[in-house]
């Protein structure tokens, strides 16, 4: 076990030397080698404990940055100068990439220590975690269940004690939806908080950079230092400082009825319903809300999405880096075999789906149509957050599955995005705060607020975990 | 048989932008740099680079929207195009598809009957190249990218143009429209313009007729040619009783004939949709205004200051102001001579001889402004005299120096001394007595001989006015 619960603890002990910071990254990857059969990572780096021996140094000699020590261990999505990207994808087997991507350069300015990639779902397109050219992660919390995904090497490596905190990316839940499995905080920022310079797009107009952290002072710390307009990202934008911890305030908290139906798992709902007492004991106001439209989010979001993919997949061709087919003759080849033997089958169907919605006919029926639904569903959140301060719902329908039990049912899975979705589709942060239930799984709760709004969601979370 | 037919003819051009960077990267956008070295994780579609718009380009392109007269958008939005080509790193090209940032302008021509007529621009659109593909090097495809993500500006017109001299015509005065705002340097040979022509024809008074796309013409008079061929192509298929197939032609400039592209490689759905990695374009008031004030002046209000103020003939005006470089060098050597007249004459006839024989801008030409100007205030204070002049021309074509210091030198001087040259007009006189019998016997063309020669024995420094009056009294004295 760690002898500190957070990285101000940590820094502290290092400081009286009471803790090693050599001694502590060997510790990671020890738990790492043990616990191989996870699978969490799909690179190490080995220059770690070189960068612990000198950051130490800095810790001791007080100019170190503000994340001294903390070990993060970074999604395979994010660039990182001279290391493998694979993106957890055939096709980028063997890719080295040639600059660091903005969200991580600023972790590793604040002294962080980065420990290597964490599998995923291809291309962040999945939620298990089993589409992946590496294998599937396993939950640490039961190895025959799935970690969730995409996310689901950084959740399971944050959940196992293989680093401090990780970074993931959130397209539509893929930050959320693991942590909630794994009994992890993950927060998903406000669409163009943090820098998607580095990124590897999957949807564009709703990817997003966030932490997975074991606390929330520590997700806080992260999300604070990868925040911040970035000249190279001109989606991102000039925001808010996030002042936290902050005052403990009460709060008017919407409860959407839509979102309460059906396909709710028993100890789900209980635990929604446990936490909606306790923050009423606590002196937060619960309302009952409407988000009208919330029926067609799932659509919304799958049109949309694919059809970006669909677009930022095309790149990898094996004209310039990755995979390439050493048989092909002609342009058409070059193509068709390296894209059918790179990409992976889930890849595949979205590429494809996207295709077909941008497609001359079919535009103005799929694309266009979609594109309306998501400013209706922006709108619905609008006028629900002229009422309420924060809305709450469950991450995920269930706990984790079992693995290999939505292989073969992709629209089994895409409807356990239904509560995270919505988030990706208006812009707005939301985080999930685990909730260990007695005889299960954890589950996780999810609060969304309304742009920028980042410092509510940490001081609610803070509040129900105490 | 042509006669019954009517062209109708629509024109797209590219042009490339000379911004400092690229289009969505900071990249040179330098021509002739060893292959991939203009290169980023940008332009060479890495995973997770994403595109920053250069505000430059996006000036160009609404300085160029004004000077057509186009409306400026005040907000217009990046379109991604999608096809896969090994040249296309993105495996999509950004473009402006529903809202472009000018749209609605004209270009004045002069039609073949001298009359000028409007041709509407439907729109301005900005856009990135795309790299370059070489496939005549070996049986391997090689790719150069150094010019993928230059900045182009796509000017497409409504079909107005109806033939093909209205085309050239057209291009003519785009050219010197993109060349005078500094935003373009026009050269079609080496690509950067580059014109694909829409064509159809009708009989007068029939519904339009299907079109063709001509394209691959690289030159002005190529695009000329290109479309004369397809109109006698279209019209001898229909006067066949055969119908026009809608298609893509390439033009063969070495053949002089277009021929059609695989219907493959034209049957694309480029899937347009709106950049999710860009926001909109927004052009205020505040910025249009600040653009608006950079706008030099354009060539037709040039041609008519031409005229008004220094008094010059419409063609002089029409030639000198057919470069921004050559009116600007024109107009510099107006700051040394306040002759007009003779600083056009010197423009248009020994320098653009000189610059057009060694195929240069005149911004390479040798002589100085400055030194031309004196040059003409030499002639006409009559310190020399006009044949010196073109003497003196030659000299400063060697060296560009003060040209005083070479009449000096040369002794170019021009012999206004009347008893000198009295001297050599008595000698002149004696000497060609049968031609002094000849003019007094009324053959008065002699006297052009006698001038010739007192020129030559004076190494043509002798003032001719000088040299008419003492010959003339001497003649008849």
């Amino acid at each position: 076990m760690l002898p500190y619960k957070t990285h101000t603890e940590k820094i502290r002990l290092i400081q009286k030397a009471q803790l090693s910071l050599i001694e502590n990254v060997e510790f990671f990857l020890s738990q790492i080698s043990v616990h191989k059969d996870i699978n969490a990572f799909n690179f190490l780096f080995d220059d770690a404990i070189d960068r612990a021996n000198k950051i130490e140094q800095k810790i001791k000699e007080g100019t170190s940055g503000k994340l001294a020590g903390m070990v993060i261990a970074v999604k395979d999505l994010l660039s990182v100068k001279d290391k493998p990207l694979t993106c957890s994808s055939k096709i980028l087997r063997g890719f080295e990439a040639i600059y660091t991507a903005t969200s991580i350069e600023k972790l590793i300015d604040e002294d962080a220590i980065l420990i290597g990639k964490t599998n995923c779902d291809e291309f962040g397109m999945g939620s298990t975690n089993e589409n992946s050219a590496f294998g599937p992660v396993l939950n640490p919390l039961d190895k025959l269940k799935v970690p969730g995904g995409s996310s689901g090497g950084s959740a399971a490596a944050v959940a196992a004690n293989f680093c401090d905190a990780a970074i993931g990316t959130d397209t539509g839940g893929s930050i959320r939806q693991p942590a909630a499995f794994t009994g992890t905080f993950g927060i998903k920022p406000t669409y163009g908080r943090v820098s998607r310079y580095g990124l590897t797009a999957y949807a564009s107009s709703f990817d997003c950079v966030g932490p997975i952290a074991k606390n929330v002072l520590d997700l806080a710390l992260i999300l604070k230092i990868i925040s911040g307009k970035d000249e190279l990202d001109s989606t991102s934008s000039e925001s808010n400082e996030i002042q936290f911890p902050s005052q403990n305030k009460k709060y008017k908290i919407g409860l959407p009825k839509e979102y309460f139906k059906e396909g709710l798992t028993e100890e789900v709902k209980t635990g929604i319903e446990i936490t909606i007492e306790n923050l009423e004991k606590t002196g937060h106001e619960i309302i009952d809300i409407s988000l009208p439209h919330s029926d067609y989010t799932i659509a919304a979001y799958y049109i949309l999405a694919t059809a970006e993919a669909s677009s930022n997949l095309a790149r990898f061709d094996g004209v310039r880096y990755g995979l390439r087919n050493e048989k092909i003759r002609t342009f058409d080849e070059l193509y068709n075999l390296t894209k059918t033997e790179g990409f992976g089958k889930e890849v595949k169907r979205r590429i494809m789906l996207g295709t077909y919605v941008l497609s001359s006919g079919y535009y103005d029926a799929y694309y266009s149509k979609a594109q309306k639904v998501r400013r209706l569903i922006k709108e619905d959140f609008d006028n629900a957050f002229r009422e309420v301060d924060l809305i709450i719902s469950p991450t995920a329908p269930s706990t984790a599955y079992k693995i290999g039990d939505t292989v073969n049912d992709p629209l089994q899975m895409y409807l356990g995005d239904i509560y995270t979705v919505s988030a990706n589709l208006t812009g707005i942060p939301a985080i999930s705060v685990p909730y260990q239930s007695e005889n299960s799984l954890p589950i996780g709760i999810q609060f969304m607020a309304s742009h920028f709004n980042e410092e509510i969601l940490l001081d609610i979370a803070q509040q129900i975990t105490e | 048989m042509k006669e019954k037919y009517e062209a109708v003819i629509g024109l797209e051009v590219h042009a490339q932008l000379i911004t400092n960077t690229k289009l969505f990267c900071a990249c040179s956008i330098k021509f002739g740099s060893p292959p991939n070295s203009n290169v980023c994780p940008v332009c060479l579609g890495h995973p997770g680079a994403l595109p920053v718009t250069n505000k430059q380009a996006i000036e160009y392109a609404v300085l160029m929207g004004l000077a057509v007269n186009c409306v400026v958008n005040e907000q217009s939005i990046f379109a991604r195009k999608n096809y896969f080509y090994p040249d296309l790193p993105k495996g999509y090209q950004i473009s402006q598809f529903e809202k472009p940032i000018c749209e609605n302008g004209h270009i004045e021509v002069k039609t073949a009957e001298g009359s000028d007529k409007i041709i509407r621009i439907k729109r301005i659109h900005l856009e990135e190249d795309a790299g370059k593909s070489i496939h005549d090097q070996g049986s391997d495809t090689l790719v150069d990218l150094n010019r993928c993500g230059t900045p182009l500006i796509e000017i497409v017109t409504e079909p107005d143009i109806s033939s093909a001299k209205e085309a050239y015509e057209y291009l003519i005065n785009l050219k010197q429209i993109v060349t005078y705002l500094g935003i373009c340097d026009g050269n079609m040979e080496e690509g950067s313009l580059r014109c694909d022509a829409n064509v159809s024809v009708r009989k007068y008074g029939d519904k339009l007729g299907t079109k063709t796309e001509v394209k691959n013409m690289n030159s002005f008079r190529n695009v000329e040619r290109a479309i004369d061929f397809e109109i006698k192509r279209q019209i001898e298929i229909l006067e066949e009783g055969g119908t026009i197939t809608q298609e893509t032609l390439l033009w063969n400039a070495d053949l002089n004939e277009a021929f059609p592209m695989r219907s493959k490689e034209e049957s694309h759905d480029y899937r347009y949709f709106p950049d999710p990695d860009l926001m909109p374009i927004v052009i205020d008031e505040k910025w249009k205004t600040k653009i608006t004030s950079k706008m030099p002046e354009l060539p037709k209000v040039r041609r008519e200051r031409f005229i008004k103020q220094f008094n010059l003939p419409e063609y002089d005006a029409e030639i000198l102001t057919s470069t921004k470089d050559m009116a600007d060098y024109y107009e510099a050597v107006l700051e040394f001579t306040d002759d007009y007249k003779s600083a056009s004459n010197w423009v248009m006839g020994d320098i653009s001889k000189v610059i057009n024989e060694n195929k240069i801008s005149i911004k390479d030409f040798s002589i100085s402004p400055k030194n031309i100007g004196k040059l003409i205030e030499l002639i006409n204070n009559n310190t020399i005299s006009g044949k010196i002049g073109k003497e003196l021309f030659e000299e400063l074509l060697k060296s560009n120096i003060d040209p005083e210091i070479i009449i000096k030198e040369k002794n170019l001087v021009q012999i206004t001394d009347s008893s000198e040259l009295e001297n050599v007009i008595d000698k002149i006189l004696s000497s060609n007595s049968i031609q002094v019998e000849e003019y007094r016997n009324g053959k008065e063309k002699v006297f052009g001989f006698l001038v010739g020669q007192v020129m030559r024995e004076t190494k043509g420094k002798a003032n001719p006015q000088l040299v008419n009056e003492i010959l003339t009294k001497k003649l008849k004295g």
